[in-house]
């Protein structure tokens, strides 16, 4: 998304010959900037269906750097994403979440303010992150996933049996946000812009628009700092890292933290989009498209991560809608979710066996192609996509202003 | 006491399944470094070949075939995509047996449907007592052909050129290859005979008192990941003794259900990784897998 720089060894040494260099400078604010007014202005022109979408793409792109933290960038493979998911719904649904009967079940909540109720789901997944982290910091990669595998399925048997507190089986029902008084429902205030009717879905885009920059600069900003150097040593050889003074359990079990609070925080997302929250959920196929996400976006790049989070969770519904103009889907045809999911396992696949750097790998190649001569052949793809995440040099380095 | 005997006994019968399941995923880890997560799905399968091919062919001559097809697809897993991946990173190569699973898993469960595709066992779904315990027959004779097949792989693992040439490119590829042992070879066969372990344990894991084929049987061959996981992934004798754990495990706690209430009904199912967690906390590399050391 904005690994515009990501061309850090290459770009030093084309300084001379590269004429446009300066002039990308202005480009890419320029760029960025019409993309947010272009997302800003969005609920005017847009339908319901798209804004409803991108909220839970919001959500998926919070998960989904989360975890890329995690198995990118780290190098810790973990399968337990939708546990931590379910962890942050289910303690937002519960504090924020009013007592009551549904049915059989006798569902208690303490019916506290929203914002408290999100608050205590990141912090709960983290918790919960931090408790299962004495096994993950002692785990290998591999081990780890198979054991994260497990989270899942426990996770799933408390969804299931807690009903008090999860709804059981049938789930419950998630309350609206609300911040301060102001309500991300349909109505209280009752809310016009040039006209147009902003309702629960115009009010949540723009929820979800800030939490997903929140993440992605916290997660940008975090690798760039000396914790985030000290995760990708580790990814890259352990040993190298304790020698070079990283104390190799302790940044595991941080990691861990930190990636299960970003899913504590897509959980409460999921809530918020759904409007209510069922164990199936947060299945294992939940892990498994959030690992999609990031192999497709590519492993260890945080603007990846967004682009694959987009990719895996609007492809179903975009499928679903226009289920008549995709050819093999719609009746007759492939449910919509089934010919998505063999176009991610298909595009898995390619992706590890050809680009492993996925669509951020991608998207560095073509820029790069166009600026250099020696395109995108220089680098190996693999460290070209931890430069894309790591190497982020700011564009006004020295290295540049003296050709200017 | 009976009843303890009873789902001890069950419980073992259940193990032995799972031994099989775990033993593919070691040979599998130790011949080509890869965690094989398409395991789950390959048995699946296995068993909806057999329960659709019991009908033209019979049951015998289905079951054949069914083991044959689920062999074939993990060599062609293997052929295709885990041969030309070599020495990439651990992690990449589980992804990849993921996004095999995918695309397996979704065809499986849209053919099956909300169907529960019967496999018509010749030796039925009678059960078998001495005196007050008992078990049912399917379930006998998955523990004794499973013994079997265990030891006879244990034999060929030991004493067998194939076995000889994969214990050596699991100590150290790089030498193994420059004696004349071909990886390429030793890793497709190890994919075969996983293939094969998987399907034979398919056939048997679909039989009473399980109902049939359904997507619900991917949720029961993933338990053999923690008795694979629990047992060490690259100890043989681990996953049998893994495999025979989590079975006994879970048939006492689906047997007591009454007594661990509390914890929820069909606690069962979720045993198999509570006793993994509890494992690996204790010894991070399993039971008897091989401790990592790092020379610096």
């Amino acid at each position: 998304m904005s690994e515009a720089t990501a061309t850090s060894p290459g770009a030093t040494r084309a300084v001379p010959r590269a004429a446009p260099e300066p002039r990308r400078s202005y480009v890419r604010p320029l760029v960025l900037v019409i993309l947010l007014v272009v997302l800003l202005a969005l609920p005017i022109y847009v339908e319901e269906f798209w804004l409803r979408t991108g909220f839970a793409v919001c959500g998926a792109i919070v998960g989904a750097i989360g975890l890329n933290l995690l198995v990118g960038n780290t190098g810790q493979l973990s399968l337990a994403h939708a546990f931590f998911l379910a962890c942050g719904a289910v303690t937002y649904v519960f504090i924020s979440g009013e007592s009551g009967g549904i049915g059989l079940a006798d569902l208690s909540g303490l019916g506290w303010p929203p914002l408290i109720g999100m608050i205590a789901g990141v912090l709960v997944a983290g918790l919960a992150g931090l408790l299962f982290s004495p096994i993950a910091a002692r785990l290998r990669g591999i081990y780890l996933g198979v054991a994260s595998l497990g989270l899942v399925f426990i996770g799933q048997h408390v969804l299931n049996s807690w009903t008090s507190v999860t709804g059981g089986f049938n789930g419950r029902s998630a309350p609206e946000f609300v911040l301060f008084g102001f309500t991300f429902g349909n109505r209280d205030p009752e809310l016009f812009v040039v006209g147009v009717p902003f309702r629960e879905a115009e009010r949540l885009w723009y929820l979800g628009l800030v939490l997903a920059l929140a993440a992605y600069l916290f997660a940008r900003n975090l690798l760039r700092s000396r914790a985030g150097r000290a995760l990708q040593t580790l990814r890259d050889s352990e040993v190298a890292a304790s020698v070079m003074g990283v104390n190799v359990q302790r940044y595991k079990a941080r990691v861990f933290l930190v990636s299960s609070m970003y899913a504590g925080l897509s959980g409460v997302m999921y809530a918020l989009s759904i409007g209510s929250i069922a164990p199936e959920s947060f299945g294992l196929e939940v892990s498994i498209l959030y690992l999609a996400m990031i192999v497709l976006g590519g492993l260890g790049s945080v603007g990846g991560s967004v682009l694959g989070a987009i990719f895996v969770s609007a492809l179903p519904l975009i499928f679903q809608r226009y289920a008549d103009a995709v050819p093999l889907v719609g009746e007759g045809g492939l449910a919509a979710g089934e010919a998505a999911r063999y176009l991610f396992g298909l595009a898995i696949i390619l992706v590890v066996m050809f680009e492993p750097a996925g669509l951020a790998g991608l998207a560095g190649r073509f820029r790069r192609k166009g600026r250099d001569p020696g395109g995108g052949r220089a680098t190996r793809p693999s460290s070209a996509a931890t430069s894309s995440s790591t190497t982020d040099v700011p564009s006004d380095r020295p290295a540049q202003g003296s050709t200017t | 006491m009976t009843q303890f005997l009873s789902l001890l006994l069950n419980g073992i019968s259940l193990g032995a399944i799972y031994a099989l399941i775990a033993l593919g995923f070691v040979i599998i880890f130790k011949a080509s470094e890869v965690v094989s997560f398409t395991h789950g799905s390959l048995l699946l399968l296995g068993a909806y070949s057999i329960a659709r091919l019991s009908d033209p062919l019979g049951f015998y001559l289905a079951a054949l075939v069914g083991i044959a097809i689920t062999a074939l697809a993990a060599l062609i897993v293997e052929r295709l995509i885990i041969n030309r991946l070599r020495g990439a990173p651990v992690i990449s190569l589980a992804i990849v047996t993921i996004g095999v699973d995918i695309i397996l898993l979704t065809e499986l469960i849209r053919r099956i449907g909300s169907d529960i595709l019967n496999v018509p066992h010749p030796w039925g779904g009678g059960s078998f007592r001495m005196g007050d315990i008992g078990i049912s027959q399917n379930r006998l004779i998955a523990t004794v052909v499973a013994g079997v097949l265990i030891a006879l792989f244990f034999v060929a693992f030991k004493y067998s050129s194939w076995g000889v040439s994969m214990r050596a490119s699991a100590e150290d590829g790089e030498t193994a290859a420059l004696m004349g042992i071909r990886l390429g070879r030793v890793s497709a066969l190890a994919w075969v005979v996983a293939g094969v372990l998987a399907g034979v344990a398919a056939m048997f894991l679909v039989g009473s008192p399980t109902p049939g084929v359904s997507p619900a049987v991917y949720t029961v061959a993933l338990r053999a990941f923690p008795a694979a996981i629990l047992g060490g992934l690259d100890s043989t004798g681990g996953a049998l003794v893994g495999g025979l754990l989590i079975g006994m495990a879970e048939s006492l706690a689906a047997g007591y259900q009454d007594q661990l209430l509390f914890l929820g009904r069909g606690f069962g199912d979720v045993v198999p990784y509570v006793v993994m967690i509890a494992v690996l906390l204790v010894r991070p590399s399993g039971l008897f897998g091989t401790k990592e050391l790092t020379r610096v």
